[in-house]
């Protein structure tokens, strides 16, 4: 796995080398590379990418996957339309 | 470790007054943050810039940082593309009052040289054609108004200054201002002393409490606003579309997503950063009414940030006679990231003592001391 060219985030188009390359410009935090490459921004919110990105972060920085944290989790676990959430609202 | 100064927050504020002290030839200067850069209210925001205001210092201020804004990555010389787009706000009219209001606005802005105008329902939807019809009146444009990413703007300044010399530390709390015979000594964090004299505090929603610990009482507090995002799509709104009496605010940015938010009333004053069912209920209810073709999108991410709100909705700048050597970039009211680069300017010469771009009495602290200020600005969501 060494290709720059591998997508790292399929909702963003995000490559490794992507990464790397911010890695190397030292942003070097899960949450600044998100803000940077929009990178977990996408549909899937980072359920996909968020493991493998917290890897790369961790051999980067020569540390252990779970001593790099993970960006903050937010609402929703999936995409809802507006449209349902309004409705739903009303027959309530 | 010394400085000339310090700045206290790495948000848009911050980066912007770190470049314009540093580009200005001033040296040693240190930008501290708590935490990532625009980890608070900038990355946070809504995204738009506009200059469609109500009060004359608000307007200048927006109407000069958009001239910044259309030459901004050159000026700073950044390599990335910085999301500027000058595609529009509509403010929708939807009561009588609102109406008459937005007339005088528009005669304020066009005397202050904004190309905003009053526009018809029916060229309204020219505009953008997928509003509900029966939502509003009319509505008001300026079509230099328009978008810009937060994130990359705010790295714009950043990178800029760090190639002048700027000392960024990130990570860090700032836990004591000293104080001695009425002067700033130190600001001390959690990692590490600072010998300075001059303070900015920057620090967004925070910026009362970073007021106290120099014992500069500053009169804002901090307010929750909540957001979201959907899934983006193919183009199909170009301005951002704005009710203040509806509640709204929604753009589709040029990667393809629509942010939306609307103000919580009766919001308490605080730093719950949390989200809420209620803002989605509501927010939900309102694009559904306004734009029912953006409720069929799906949301994906909703978030919450400050506002620094001031007294008159105004910022507020510069220096204070409270206390010498500290000084002011707080109070934008939500609308921090869009005034940005003038707040950057402003503050840079009058810490150094130069004259200022712009008049800066209906922006200094001191205006709540007169009995007679009245510029208050409605134009808020």
């Amino acid at each position: 796995m060494h290709d720059d060219s591998i997508i790292l985030c399929r909702c963003e188009d995000v490559t490794i080398g992507d990464v790397r390359r911010m890695l190397a410009a030292g942003y070097v935090t899960i949450e600044d590379l998100k803000r940077q490459l929009r990178i977990g921004m996408g549909p899937c919110q980072g359920t996909t990418c968020s493991l493998l990105l917290q890897r790369e972060v961790a051999a980067f920085l020569k540390k252990s996957p779970e001593d790099v944290p993970l960006a903050k989790a937010r609402p929703f676990v999936t995409g809802v339309t507006l449209k349902a959430i309004a409705e739903a609202a009303d027959e309530e | 470790m010394k400085s000339e100064i310090v700045i206290v927050g790495a948000g848009i504020s911050g980066t912007a007054i770190a470049y314009n002290l540093a580009i200005r030839g001033m040296k040693n200067i240190v930008v501290i943050d708590e935490g990532y850069l625009t980890a608070g209210s900038t990355g946070r925001c809504g995204a738009g810039v506009r200059q469609q205001w109500q009060t004359k210092a608000n307007c200048t201020m927006a109407k000069k940082s958009i001239e910044f804004f259309e030459h901004a990555a050159e000026t700073l010389q950044y390599d990335e593309d910085i999301e500027f787009k000058q595609e529009g706000y509509l403010i929708l009219a939807c009561t009588e009052a609102e109406v008459e209001q937005f007339e005088k606005n528009v005669a304020l802005q066009n005397s202050l040289g904004i190309p905003s105008k009053v526009v018809s329902k029916e060229e309204a939807l020219k505009i953008v054609p997928h509003l509900n019809p029966d939502a509003f009146l009319s509505a008001t444009y300026c079509k230099t108004d328009g978008h810009l990413n937060p994130f990359k703007m705010t790295d714009a300044y950043y990178r800029a200054g760090k190639n002048l010399g700027v000392t960024y530390l990130f990570g860090e709390h700032v836990e004591r201002i000293d104080v001695e015979q009425g002067k700033i000594q130190r600001v001390v964090t959690d990692k590490r002393t600072i010998e300075t004299a001059r303070v900015v505090d920057a620090a967004g929603g925070f910026a009362a409490e970073v007021g106290e610990f120099a014992g500069v009482k500053i009169p804002v507090y901090a307010e929750r606003h909540e957001i979201l995002v959907t899934e983006p799509i193919e183009k199909m709104q170009g301005p951002m579309v704005m009710s203040f009496s509806k509640n709204l605010y929604c753009q589709q940015v040029p990667h393809g997503a629509f942010i939306m938010g609307r103000t919580t009333p009766d919001e308490p004053h605080g730093h719950d950063l949390s989200s809420s069912w209620q803002f989605l209920d509501a927010m939900a209810k309102t694009v559904c009414h306004i734009m029912p073709k953006v409720g069929e999108l799906h949301a994906i991410r909703q978030w919450a940030g400050s506002y620094c709100m001031s007294p008159d909705r105004q910022p507020i700048l510069g220096p204070t006679d409270q206390l010498e050597g500290f000084y002011l970039a707080c109070g934008f009211s939500g609308h921090g990231f869009m005034f940005a680069p003038m707040t950057g300017v402003l503050l840079a010469e009058m810490i150094l003592g130069l004259p200022t771009t712009l008049p800066v009495e209906d922006l200094l602290i001191d205006r709540f001391k007169k009995q007679t200020a009245t510029a208050y600005e409605k134009s808020v969501v």
